[in-house]
């Protein structure tokens, strides 16, 4: 084959008509939110949705990279609510030796932090060690962390003391040159996730083990530990975004939580990760994020559908996004 | 002379911008085995698929009995007869081989009837000589059983056209003369039959007429006899090729590689040989006498024992990249599932194993690109694209991606399983020569192959295995085919006779054309 033509270097190439689906849908929602509601793109409405999208939005990127290896997570909405419980109780408990001042709340950041690195850790050596389906690991732990916080709440609820939340309040409600720290710290966590997903070998692995994990072993990738890894950064991730969240209420009960799991799964998918593994779009999963949330928010302003039906929606939305996908694979 | 059965009118072919057929015309007829040949990526599997409804032509027209066949699936060209036997295996890895031979069509009504398709599955692997059991998962079937059950479902299609794309690259010997003797009752039956391979001398002995593709077109159309295999050679590559076995060397340096003792469970024991630098080890043996095991098990992809010294030292070498940090790599024989991220581009696959060299904590990306663009160069890769998907490469380009990313790593010691597999004959005299380059860089080469003109033509030094143990060891003047097969079936003189007969295609004895 003489004449066989290969491009001296890889152009950059634009991203594909599947790839830019989602963040058509997006800049739809935008404008069809701005023609039925005059506050729609108001500081506060957009502050608020960005803020709320926040939560879901850091444990959504680490569940890029759990997906992308061919993973899952159920567990991360339990989590959430688990973290939350065993640092308001840790900062009470601290209270009366360290008093109310920074120094307890960076002692319950680092619990937060801490407990989801374990819990992360727990699910990833179950995974890998243990070698049981990533479904069947963190289906147990999902039910196991909800009950252990409602165990802890005695069913009820985890109240974190008035004057350690008056100083930690500020975490959620105030920012940086008008900006809303949720939103700060998860634009930082969403462009590092994007950075280590395309530049880093952690990222590369992650893809190629979610592709074929054989293949992996076989080229000296250390397919567990990446693995492991992946599990662990998003117990991190998770623990992060409760840091974000408790100021938020101030507490945590049984229902703390409730289906984020579900939220970040569908963020992913929507983004344009594939579900079996082996490739991750970390802006995609941004971009679902943002959708997902945008849909809510529209409903509660425009008034045109019930709320109700907020469910219906995305349900529709996540399908359609996976026929997306199916249509790009089958053409290729 | 009968009227074709199958015929392609000026098919051609593109992907995007790129044609890769360009007009394709020929015919199959009823009872008559027609081979088609060429280099890798002329388009012998393009244009397979597209007789078989996988694939749509760009434009010309496939015609069955003389009416336009334009299948739009596979399920529809089969319902008409037409049975592709594919390169890639086209086999639902978790289903059981009976359950993958009625894909499809199972028998009985509301509830299926097992019994009956395990038994229907039981005599069609009987007709093939195959101690395949119906129950077993394709999955943990070897690559060459994997071969045989797709042998087994075509044949059991009633295919008036069947179309085969290298059914015998990798099967053992003795399988391919059962396919053959297969081949010749269905040609006696009046099936039209069209089969590729890159053994030349198996098309001088099944077909009865050759179609020659270069690049995307026929260059050559001949009957039986009227090419010889230099001729078709010649023909597929469009020059002359010299001896394609480079001269061997043979001043080896220290050793550079130890094994006293060596056990892979369950199957291989006891293994001890040496390897020198600079030296050529062929490995020999019969699919199944563990030499892919010990391969594995010396690079820490297997639980092994015993004691192995590299230049002197002993080491436990446990995983992949341990074996890299001592200098080893192994090539894969398993390229799809193994070797290379079908759905990834070759850039991705190629800097895979060596990431770590392309930069810390980003990965250089023109870094990589200029990787590959010396790959590209130095292993004569032929893509139509440079971002293609690895799975879109032919086989034999994907076989040169390989070697080019294991040999990325710089290895002292090298272990190629199976280096020629699917792989066009001028691209193998380049491969020969590059592991002669490597020997002469003095670097050790073992190279793991069933082709016996390889093993013969290429190794200083020869062991053959045997059920997981090393049957013998022969080196210089005492490396021939007869005490290879002799070594490689049992020494027992009634054994040995076994062998030499089949281990001959036949009328070819003096080119040594033996697959073991
Ligand atoms: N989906 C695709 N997109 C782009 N190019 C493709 C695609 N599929 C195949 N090709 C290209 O078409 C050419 C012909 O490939 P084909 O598999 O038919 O070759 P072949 O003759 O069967 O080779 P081999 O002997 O190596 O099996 C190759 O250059 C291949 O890379
Ligand atoms: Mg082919």
């Amino acid at each position: 084959m003489s004449d066989a033509v290969i491009q001296s270097a890889a152009g950059r190439r634009l991203p594909s008509l599947s790839a830019l689906g989602p963040l058509l849908a997006l800049i739809l929602l935008v404008v069809l939110g701005a023609s039925l509601n005059d506050n729609f793109l108001s500081a506060g409405n957009v502050t608020n949705v960005l803020a709320r999208s926040a939560f879901i939005g850091m444990i959504a990127v680490g569940m890029t990279f759990v997906i992308t290896s061919g993973g899952l997570d159920l567990s991360v909405g339990s989590m959430a609510a688990f973290i939350a419980g065993v640092m308001i109780l840790g900062m009470n408990a601290l209270l009366p030796a360290m008093g109310v001042g920074v120094p307890l709340v960076l002692a319950g950041m680092g619990i937060a932090l801490g407990v989801g690195l374990l819990a992360g850790l727990g699910n990833g050596l179950l995974v890998t060690k243990a070698r049981i389906e990533p479904f069947i690991v963190t289906l147990g732990t999902m039910g196991i962390f909800r009950s252990l916080v409602t165990w802890l709440a005695d069913g009820g609820t985890i109240s974190l003391d008035f004057g350690v939340r008056q100083l930690y309040r500020p975490v959620y409600y105030s920012g940086l040159f008008g900006i809303a720290w949720p939103i700060i710290v998860f634009a930082i966590v969403a462009i590092a996730g994007q950075v280590a997903m395309r530049h880093t070998r952690f990222g590369r692995y992650c893809e190629a083990i979610g592709s074929n994990d054989k293949v992996a072993l076989y080229s000296a990738v250390n397919v567990e530990r990446i693995r492991l890894l992946t599990y662990v950064l998003l117990g991190l991730l998770v623990g992060l975004a409760t840091i974000m969240y408790v100021p938020r209420l101030g507490s945590a009960s049984g229902s703390t939580g409730m289906l984020w799991e579900l939220e970040a799964i569908a963020a992913v998918i929507i983004g344009g990760t594939a579900l079996k593994g082996g490739y991750g779009r970390v802006w995609g999963t941004v971009v679902g994020v943002l959708i997902l949330s945008l849909i809510d928010n529209i409903l509660i302003l425009a008034d045109l559908v019930s709320p109700y039906l907020n469910g219906t929606i995305q349900g529709v939305i996540i399908v359609f996004a996976v026929v997306l996908q199916r249509g790009k694979s089958s053409s290729a | 002379m009968t009227a074709p059965v199958l015929e392609l009118v000026g098919v051609r072919k593109s992907y995007g911008p790129i044609e890769i057929l360009h007009g394709v015309d020929f015919a199959l007829r009823a009872g008559e085995v027609h081979a088609l040949i060429g280099e890798n990526g002329a388009g012998k599997s393009t244009i397979m698929k597209i007789i078989g409804g996988f694939v749509a032509p760009s434009s010309g027209e496939v015609r069955l009995d003389g009416r336009p066949a334009a299948y739009r699936s596979g399920a529809e060209a089969e319902a008409a007869g037409v049975v592709v036997i594919h390169q890639e295996f086209n086999l639902a890895p978790d289903l059981t081989v009976a359950e993958n031979i009625y894909l499809g069509r199972e028998l009985g009504g509301l509830f299926l009837d097992h019994k009956a398709m395990r038994a229907g599955t039981q005599a069609l692997l009987d007709e093939l000589d195959s101690a395949i059991r119906p129950e077993a998962r394709i999955r943990d079937l070897p690559v060459s059983d994997r071969q045989m059950v797709e042998i087994a479902k075509a044949l059991s299609r009633n295919a008036r056209v069947l179309i085969m794309d290298e059914p015998s690259a990798v099967l053992t010997h003795r399988e391919v003369e059962v396919l053959f003797r297969q081949i010749e009752r269905l040609r006696a039956q009046g099936v039209a039959l069209l089969y590729t391979s890159h053994r030349l001398e198996e098309v001088t002995h099944l077909a009865d007429r050759i179609t020659v593709l270069r690049d995307g077109a026929v260059v050559r159309q001949a009957l039986r006899g009227e090419l010889t295999e230099d001729g078709m050679a010649t023909a597929m590559v469009g020059r002359d090729l010299e001896d394609i076995y480079p001269a061997k060397r043979h001043h080896a340096g220290e050793v550079a590689l130890e094994l006293r003792g060596f056990s892979v469970p369950p199957l291989v024991k006891d293994i001890s040989f040496t390897l020198k630098r600079g030296e050529v080890l062929g490995i020999s043996g019969l699919v199944g006498s563990g030499r892919t095991e010990l391969a594995e098990g010396l690079v820490g992809l297997r639980a092994s024992t015993g004691e192995v010294r590299r230049n002197g030292v002993p080491v436990r070498i446990a995983s992949v990249r341990e074996a890299a940090a001592q200098g080893m790599a192994y090539l894969t024989e398993d390229r799809k599932e193994r070797g290379l991220l079908l759905d990834k581009t070759l850039r991705e696959n190629l800097t895979l194993s060596t990431l770590p060299r392309f930069g810390a904590p980003f990965i250089s990306a023109a870094r990589e690109e200029e990787a590959l663009t010396k790959a590209i160069a130095d292993f004569d890769i032929r893509a139509p694209r440079r971002d293609l998907r690895v799975g879109n490469l032919s086989g034999g380009n994907q076989q040169k991606l390989l070697l080019a990313k294991t040999m990325l790593s710089d290895p002292e010691v090298v272990i190629i399983d199976e280096p020629t597999r699917g792989i066009d004959v001028g691209t193998k005299s380049q491969i020969y020569a590059f592991i002669d380059a490597l020997a002469g860089e003095g670097k050790s080469v073992i190279v793991i192959s069933s082709d016996m003109p390889e093993i013969l033509g290429l190794s200083d030094r020869v062991l053959v295995m045997r059920q997981g143990r090393i049957a013998g060891e022969l080196s210089g003047e005492r490396i021939s085919e007869t005490d290879v097969v002799r070594l490689v079936m049992g020494t027992s003189e009634d054994a040995a006779g076994d062998a030499a007969q089949g281990s001959v295609t036949k009328g070819n004895t003096a080119e040594g054309s033996v697959h073991v």
